[in-house]
């Protein structure tokens, strides 16, 4: 089992319902975030491309932040769910400089924090908030390993990227394209 | 200091101290009305037992059923949509996720509030209910007596607003007005009523989710969350519709489009007719449905002959080979196609003929009652609950508005208008009563709302948020939130009828109260209490519900229930007879009634003043997290966006040697300056002859600690405003701006 997310670009409205939903289900202080919203713009007025994105912790295969977390607070749980436990965190950071898609941050009760793929609800087989939130349904969850979940049906057909593969971290998640 | 009999309230004692020993933070559930048996219990992420409320979304007018969460202490955890809803088809927006903020922001409104004059200014003064509500309850009898109960204005929106309209019915006003009318939506709405005999009415019944194309012209959805919009636009992405979005700036909708129009603002009228031209002359059309259900067809023919998209070229700047294909993407689509009529459309002084120019193209289209196109709405009404008749009053708000024929509401800025003695004709307005409108940053002219707020004699305020009108209050009124209230029924016009129940989850914090209370009290004192039959509103929903087969209990385990159609099919069958009620019963292409009001009974194109140079249009809109003015100081909201920034063509950046963050002060063509300084952001999204900022921020309240001087307000700079001669809508969008560096001194107030 590999959780993984795919979030579609093409869908994407950058409302951040995604990161208000996560705010309120996950008790994230205002003025700190789990996820958050990207726009690229290409081009010049008027042949302009415009990105959307959703953002966050890409829980990814071979994670720095766990490798370099020295006291085993980050680790990896059943899924590749990736995690902090707030007890075990000295808040050195170690893992926020490591990590190359700057999804960490520091709690202000001292311990580091992220996403979680809400795995209190994933492991009731609920969806993850922003996933159940999102008013495009642009973001797909589930399991990479079964071809029937919605993460793995949504990148059967499309055409997708992660962002910065050559950081060789295997993000598991997907942007449709 | 000016001596004036209301200053305005800048820094005074509003809600300190007292508010603190109010403000006793969580009060405990009260059990009878709160009956935890009715929540459906779930965890939390922290494992703590949460139990469910029904309610209905207040922070827009989209109305969205939802869930409120509460946790054992009475916290209120999370609000979630109601899977039922077809408002939100069970996801709220951002701004419907983040309502949470709204209950639990520190700055609200916490106890009444009584202007007291002082040597050195005027001070708002702590007060009792009783002492609140006698002051306003004597204060609308007296002038009631002196001139008549027409001269007290309501000025309202959204869920209050309806609890004041049954109380100043009842004492024999009908000078309502609210800004959702000449300052948006009116004039699609009668030029819409002028071509298919309706309007379109709010949620718009657009067929989005089936459509094979949509137009959006001056709409911007994704940035204008309304809900199930969003939602099926999303499902037409992925159904792989053509989307056409016309619109100056590279909106979040253009860039999901497959056409984006780049349009030079004020020109849309031209492309529309370029629009009709190419669908009636190069005979795209369904002659069978032109034939069966259209009136006035050979006259539009002739009126848009010379309207080619050549012509239209040198007015929009959209390029004629641009201008065909995406009319022919239309009528290929036809009837599964929708050109939208837009919401916020007060533009230019000529919106009613630019809402008929869309409708008369959705009429040569034939997509209304189509599927893909507008479906056959349906909604189910709620029974009145039985008072005495209203008194008939001796004039009104169409008085007001007698100049603009087509006006079919009140028309704010002619009640603000009847305010000002100079300016008044018969007619005069002496006191206000102003609930959940936030009048400087709605209203345009911004003069002229404060020589009228100056010559009322009395103002109330009702609202959950110390906002900028709360200043100019003699008394204000702490509403609770609409977490904490029971409100009137929301019934829907929709696919398919359906009502919703907003109930209280907790009780009201600090010494705020629902809109129906407030109303009941003040009728109570003015000898309506006829009028206000019920202990408790509860009891008046309860009623009503029973009539309408349902119950309070049952809709408090439900929140939502949806009824079946009793009108047929949401859509006409092919070759069915489409049947209106416009004077001729058909789609009318030339409109018979504008006709007869001596107005232009095809909408023609006329050129709007340009920007002079160094100065470029002002263009403001809707971000995803936000409703008017009402979220900026939203904690929830203010975190994902805590001020609106002026988009700029890195073109015009550079013409100024301007960069990416820098502030600027704006000042318009008549020489106003914004209070505050905007930050610039330099994109390629937007064209390079204007500039556009978000609604709603630049908040002049201090007691807004969250979102006082962030931004600027679009409203204090539009002080050129183009009245619509058939129905009075406001134009908003003729007003030019240019940049300052720094303040000039003799600005500083
Ligand atoms: S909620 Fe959905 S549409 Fe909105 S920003 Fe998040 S991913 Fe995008
Ligand atoms: S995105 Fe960053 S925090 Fe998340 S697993 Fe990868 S390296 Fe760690
Ligand atoms: S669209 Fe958003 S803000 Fe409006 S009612 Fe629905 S959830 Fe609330």
């Amino acid at each position: 089992m590999r959780y993984g997310m795919a979030i579609d670009t093409l869908k994407c409205v950058g409302c951040a319902d995604c990161v208000v939903a996560c705010q309120t289900e996950n008790k994230v202080p205002i003025g700190y975030c789990r996820d958050w919203i990207t726009e690229t713009v290409d081009g010049t007025y008027p042949l302009v491309e415009v990105e959307l994105r959703s953002e966050r912790c890409n829980h990814c295969e071979n994670s720095p932040c766990v490798r370099c977390c020295p006291t085993g607070a980050s680790h990896i749980i059943e899924g590749g769910i990736v995690l902090v436990t707030p007890e075990a965190c000295i808040g050195c950071s170690a893992c926020i400089e490591s990590c190359p898609y700057d999804a960490r941050y520091t709690h202000p009760s001292g311990h580091v924090d992220k996403c979680t793929f809400c795995h209190h609800r994933v492991e009731k087989g609920l969806n993850t908030a922003c996933t159940s939130v999102c008013p495009t349904h642009c973001i797909y969850f589930g399991d990479l390993d079964n071809p029937r979940s919605d993460v793995s049906l949504a990148l059967k057909n499309r055409k997708y990227k992660a962002l910065a593969p050559e950081a060789g971290t295997g993000p598991q998640i997907f942007y449709l394209i | 200091m000016e001596k004036s009999r209301r200053n305005f309230i800048k820094v005074s004692a509003l809600g300190v101290g007292g508010a603190m020993a109010l403000g006793s933070s969580w009060n405990l559930v009260n059990a009878s009305v709160f009956d935890s048996s009715k929540g459906e219990e779930v965890l939390s992420s922290e494992g703590k037992k949460l139990k469910r409320y029904p309610t209905y979304c207040e922070v827009c007018f989209w109305k969205c059923a939802g869930w409120v969460y509460l946790d054992e202490e009475g916290g209120i955890e999370k609000i979630i949509g109601n899977e039922k809803d077809t408002h939100c088809e069970g996801r709220l927006c951002p701004r419907g996720t983040g309502g949470v903020g709204m209950f639990s922001d520190p700055d609200r409104l916490k106890t009444p509030l009584i202007r007291v004059k002082k040597e050195d200014g005027d001070i708002f003064q702590e007060a009792s209910w009783e002492e609140a509500l006698d002051l306003i309850a004597s204060k609308f009898s007296g002038i009631k007596e002196k001139y008549g109960a027409p001269s007290v204005a309501l000025l309202k929106h959204g869920s209050p607003g309806k609890h004041f309209e049954h109380l100043f019915k009842a004492f024999g006003s009908d000078t309502i007005g609210e800004p959702a009318y000449a300052q948006c939506r009116g004039p699609r709405e009668e030029g819409w009523a002028a071509t298919f005999g309706g309007w379109v009415g709010s949620p718009e019944p657009t067929d989005i989710r089936d459509t094979k194309c949509l137009v959006l012209i001056g709409s911007h959805i994704g940035e204008n969350m309304h809900n199930s919009q969003v939602q099926e636009m999303a499902q037409a992405i992925d159904k792989g519709s053509c989307i056409i979005t016309v619109d100056p700036r590279m909106s979040t909708a253009a860039t999901k489009s497959k056409y984006w129009l780049p349009i030079k603002p004020s020109t849309d009228i031209a492309l529309l007719l370029a629009w009709m031209h190419v669908i009636i002359y190069d005979e795209l059309y369904d002659a069978k449905h032109i034939e069966q259900n259209t009136h006035g067809f050979e006259e539009l023919k002739k009126h848009v002959q010379t309207f080619t998209p050549e012509w239209a070229y040198g007015h929009t700047t959209i390029k004629p080979d641009v201008i065909r294909k995406t009319a022919h993407e239309m009528a290929n689509a036809a009837p599964a196609v929708i050109v939208h009529p837009g919401r916020h459309v007060a533009w230019y002084g000529d919106d009613t003929q630019r809402g008929r120019a869309i409708a008369i193209l959705n009429g040569l289209l034939g997509s209304w009652g189509k599927r893909g196109g507008f479906y056959l709405k349906e909604s189910i009404s709620v029974p009145k609950y039985p008072h005495p008749k209203y008194p008939h009053p001796k004039w009104d708000w169409k008085d007001l508005a007698k100049d603009y024929p087509m006006a079919k509401m009140g028309l704010t800025q002619e009640v603000i208008r009847a305010s000002i003695p100079s300016e008044a004709g018969e007619h005069q307005v002496k006191a206000w009563l102003v609930a959940g409108t936030n009048l400087p940053k709605t209203i345009p002219n911004k003069a002229i709302l404060k020589k009228a707020m100056e010559a009322v004699e009395f103002i109330a305020v009702v609202d959950t948020m110390p906002m900028d009108i709360v200043q100019h209050a003699d008394v204000v009124l702490p509403e609770c939130t609409y977490l904490e209230r029971y409100d009137g029924i929301r019934s829907a016009a929709n696919r398919t009828p359906s009502i919703a129940l907003r109930m209280p989850a907790r009780k009201p914090m600090y010494d705020s109260k629902p809109a129906w209370w407030i109303a009941k009290q003040l009728g109570e004192r003015m000898g309506l209490g006829d009028y206000f039959n019920y202990n408790d509103y509860s009891e008046v929903i309860d009623w009503q519900l029973q009539q309408m087969g349902s119950s309070l209990e049952e809709m408090q385990h439900k929140g939502v229930k949806n009824f079946p159609r009793k009108s047929g099919s949401p859509y006409y069958q092919d070759g069915e007879t489409i049947k209106l009620k416009t004077n001729t019963g058909k789609i009318e292409l030339y409109s018979t009634e504008l006709a007869a009001l001596g107005f232009d009974p095809m909408p023609v194109f006329t050129k709007h003043p340009e920007p002079d140079p160094g100065f470029y249009r002002l263009i403001y809109g809707r971000a995803p997290m936000h409703t008017f003015s009402r979220t900026s100081n939203n904690a929830n909201l203010s975190d994902l966006m805590d001020t609106n920034s002026l988009w700029m063509n890195p073109k015009t950046a550079n013409v100024w040697g301007f960069s990416a963050g820098q502030e600027v002060y704006l000042k318009n063509q008549d020489g106003i300056i914004s209070e505050f300084p905007i930050k610039i952001r330099v994109t390629e999204r937007m064209r390079w002859d204007s500039v556009y900022m978000v609604h709603g921020f630049g908040h002049s309240n201090r007691k807004l600690t969250r979102a006082f001087g962030h931004g600027i307000s679009d409203t204090d700079m539009i002080t050129n405003v183009s009245i619509d001669p058939i129905m009075g809508g406001t134009g908003m969008r003729g007003n030019f701006v240019t940049f300052l560096t720094e303040k000039p001194e003799e600005a500083e107030s």
